[in-house]
């Protein structure tokens, strides 16, 4: 890419961090080309934390309950967070990003790995905030050292991640050496042209000598990023050492840090392999349990499965001892990498790329939700989603949907341009990718994401509503993550609930739900949604990954009080928060911060529209068998539900027993709903009481009036 | 190359090695800046416990960003100006022999300069060939 002229240019003195913090945020105005620095006040730090509580703050100040994803009043907030930074403790290098999602029409919010976020911050900005939208593409240059800010004509040059990344790390590194102190965000032309634009956040690794990206997937963020005619933002900072955070009370650190390292050390290989396969783990055993979406989510298994499990993967694909980590000091290392793959279709057919492939999520939602078996189709359509910039789970989801429209006989050639789109077809499935990326045919149309796709085929065929709102998966408007909640009623609420839409991270409950049994009545579920979320939720406001909290157990967890919630590794949260910022926590505050960004973020549904009961349910095979096929396919176990419901099934049809089966399910979810929010202190239609946000500490005077509009 | 051994039994666990070697690392005597550790070993028998690197090069694989090295005579050093105090080699250390200390960014780590040995009184400590 040839940068052009400077359009503008802002030099600063970078702050010194204190405590986890650099008490400034660097604001950018596109349309008019604003550079400047605003202060990071107590009074935030105090409320929302940091990383995503930043982002939501922001962005309620900067739009109305009117303004569009694609409104220049709309905003991208990347931001870490205090912890976010530090090189010793696992997973501490994560960027919260914030936006208003094309997809939902409310704010999301990703969690990202990649050194954009930490560099950014010893740069001398706690978060980034950008608005309004350039008229040509442009690029944002960080430079950390110099205390340099500009915005850069980007007229010419490469339209998709790989490449872009990869230039922009050459031309900003003074040398090979220098490559390690720079993180590019992209995205490709795919966002351009669909609403499931991801961004891609890179770091250089200097084993593989190459740049690797990290994505902030879910619900459109990319699609933003290049409606604003961003190219490309890159920070660079030279200089990271294990003080860069300025932790007060480092020996805090040090001591959880390294005895996380040592657990990982000696249990990791017994218990996820994160090191050899990361979360690639998880196929087979969802598959066993049947929750590994098959087919739109019919079905939970599938006998050809054992060819996209983790040992496939191992074998033959993920490179193997190399510390795979997409931020210093993570020592579960989940990001694995496929070397050398050679392309095999598309604009870069023949090409030998690094491939981040392939996570979970990526596996169950291209593949086994599209009927597909085949490892190389697999780092085959991560490569490109990941290059056009466009989500694997919302991409599987759409192809997955309209395959099972195309084997109903709802659509057909006609409709999707020739293409024959039946579940297994790789072909067709890469050839939508192509178009997604084009911005052509039918791809074009589905690239709209699964609500929008339904309401055109049902405009385009007279197609039932009703049913097509069953089997399309996705809530609030965004497509759902990859595990199969049919038999789970506290994870169709921890999908159905979650802020953003259905993204497990919020609530991932079927373990302790299903298998363990560990929250048998509504209250125990309510509870259950009620800690979960609000405690996951703590990740995105510091700059820390998931990952290292449960995918690694300490030996003795097991007989803890609460082993579900790892009582050892919270603890370990406790010390490094305290460690960095100086504040002495305890377990209950931890869980106030989170507590108070949660409920703000429903509140920024509210004020957008939406926010209510209505928009907290699911499409029925969510919480069950919406065909005939699915019944059919786990008959007994419905059966034998139904019996000892006391529904008399004898002689009754495979439809009259779903009615049933449907009817009992509903009552369920309703009732799940309304023990949940009265456990979360929200009223029965979802919003939040007066109580509790003056309990919270966020009564706002807009909070308390939009509330107040929605009192019962 | 020569790396340090140990006979524990002639330890007397008077730690003038720790001395010695947080002088020659860090041109201080402070045995937590040391990069070799004696311990009391509780129970019966052999009453010290001594922890040092015996070079065999199993972080060299562990760090990402290539900061643990072979150098030239055999022994597994870090480059200072590479390492980002992640400590993750601390963790994976098969004999817990790497150290750390809050003041110091990068690990705290052997480099085989014989100085705890020339301290020894005992001899629980020598240098040894290795291949
Ligand atoms: S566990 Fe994986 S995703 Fe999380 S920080 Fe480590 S390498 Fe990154």
């Amino acid at each position: 890419m040839t940068t052009g002229k400077i359009l503008a240019k802002y030099e600063y003195q970078p702050a010194k961090i204190e405590k986890g913090y650099a008490n400034q945020t660097l604001y950018i105005n596109l349309s008019d080309r604003t550079i400047k620095a605003k202060p990071v006040t107590e009074q935030m730090k105090q409320i929302f934390t940091g990383g995503r509580g930043f982002g939501l703050w922001y962005l309620w100040n900067a739009v109305s309950g009117d303004t569009k994803w694609n409104d220049p009043e709309n905003e991208i907030i990347i931001a870490g967070g205090p912890i976010c930074g530090i090189t010793q403790y696992p997973g501490s290098g994560k960027a919260a990003v914030v936006t208003l999602s094309p997809l939902t029409g409310c704010p999301i919010d990703n969690n990202v790995g990649g050194y954009f976020a930490p560099l950014l911050k010893f740069s001398g900005w706690d978060a980034l905030e950008i608005q309004g939208k350039a008229d040509k593409d442009v690029i944002i240059f960080i430079d950390g050292n110099k205390g340099l800010v500009t915005i850069e004509e980007a007229d010419e040059g490469h339209d998709d991640t790989h490449l872009i990344a990869e230039e922009l790390t050459e031309k900003y590194a003074d040398s090979e050496e220098d490559k390690r102190n720079i993180s590019v965000v992209s995205s490709g032309r795919g966002a351009e042209n669909t609403l499931i634009g991801i961004l891609n956040v890179s770091f250089y690794d200097v084993k593989r000598k190459a740049v690797r990206v990290k994505q902030a997937g879910r619900g459109g963020s990319g699609t933003v990023f290049r409606d604003k005619k961003i190219k490309a933002i890159i920070v660079k900072y030279k200089g990271v050492t294990g003080d860069s955070n300025n932790p007060a009370d480092k020996e805090k650190i040090i001591n959880a840090a390294i005895r996380l390292h040592r657990e990982i050390f000696e249990l990791d290989k017994l218990q996820n392999r994160m090191r050899e396969v990361g979360t690639a783990h998880l196929v087979g055993i969802m598959n066993d349990y049947d929750l590994l979406p098959v087919m739109n989510f019919q079905y939970g298994s599938h006998p050809d499965a054992v060819k996209i499990t983790s040992e496939v993967f191992r074998e033959k694909y993920f490179t193997q001892n190399v510390p795979d980590n997409c931020w210093h000091g993570c020592s579960l290392s989940c990001a694995k990498a496929v070397d050398n793959y050679e392309v095999k279709t598309g604009p870069y057919k023949g090409q030998k790329v690094c491939v981040d492939a392939a996570e979970y999520e990526t596996i169950a939602a291209v593949a086994s939700n599209c009927g597909i078996f085949d490892p190389e189709y697999v780092i085959e359509a991560n490569f490109y989603c990941d290059t056009y910039g466009l989500d694997t789970i919302s991409f599987g989801n759409i192809v997955g949907f309209a395959m099972e429209c195309y084997e109903r006989g709802i659509i057909n050639k006609e409709i999707t341009g020739g293409l024959e789109l039946k579940f297994g077809n790789a072909e067709a499935a890469l050839e939508l990718l192509h178009q997604m990326g084009r911005g052509e045919g039918f791809g074009e149309i589905a690239g709209q994401g699964v609500k929008r796709l339904r309401e055109y085929i049902i405009e385009k065929t007279g197609a039932d509503p009703a049913f097509l709102r069953d089997i399309s998966m996705e809530v609030k408007g965004l497509e759902v993550s990859m595990y199969v909640s049919k038999e789970s009623l506290a994870q169709q609420g921890g999908y159905a609930f979650a802020n953003k839409g259905p993204q497990h991270d919020e609530a991932w409950l079927i373990f302790m739900d299903m298998v363990n049994k560990q929250i048998p009545t509504f209250e125990d579920k309510a509870e259950a949604l009620h800690y979960f979320p609000v405690f996951r939720t703590w990740f995105s406001l510091q700059g820390l990954c998931k990952l290292p909290w449960n995918d690694i157990i300490p030996a003795d967890n097991a007989i803890t009080n609460e082993p579900h919630k790892i009582p050892a590794h919270v603890q370990n949260y406790v010390d490094i928060f305290t460690g960095v910022t100086g504040k002495n926590i305890t377990r209950e505050e931890l869980l106030l911060q989170s507590e108070r960004v949660f409920n703000f973020q429903r509140i920024f549904n509210l004020k957008m529209g939406r926010g209510t009961r209505e928009y907290d349910r699911p499409p029925f095979r969510l919480m069950g068998p919406a065909t005939k096929e699915e019944y059919e396919s786990r008959a007994e176990r419905y059966d034998k539900q139904l019996k000892e419901l006391g529904y008399d099934i004898e002689g009754k049809t495979t439809e009259e027993k779903m009615t049933m089966l449907r009817q009992y399910r509903e009552s369920q979810f309703e009732k799940l709903v309304d023990a949940v929010y009265k456990r979360r202190g929200w009223d029965k239609n979802g919003v939040p009481t007066l109580e509790t946000v003056k309990k919270l500490g966020i009564d706002f005077p807009d909070v308390v009036e939009l509330i107040s509009r929605y009192r019962e | 190359m020569k790396m340090v051994k140990a006979k524990p039994e002639l330890c007397t666990g008077c730690g003038a090695c720790m001395i010695a070697c947080s002088k020659a690392l860090y041109k201080v005597e402070d045995p937590a800046k040391s990069a070799i550790r004696v311990k009391e070993k509780p129970g019966t028998g052999v009453k010290y416990e001594i922890a040092v690197c015996n070079h065999c090069g199993e972080c060299i694989p562990i760090c990402s960003v290539e900061a643990v090295y072979r150098a030239k005579n055999g022994a597994v050093r870090i480059d200072h100006g590479k390492c980002v105090g992640c400590y993750m080699c601390v963790g994976f250390c098969p004999h817990n022999a790497i150290f750390v200390h809050r003041d110091i960014n990068e690990t705290i780590k052997c480099i085989a300069c014989g100085s705890c040995v020339k301290a020894c009184p005992t001899g629980a400590i020598y240098m040894e060939e290795i291949n």
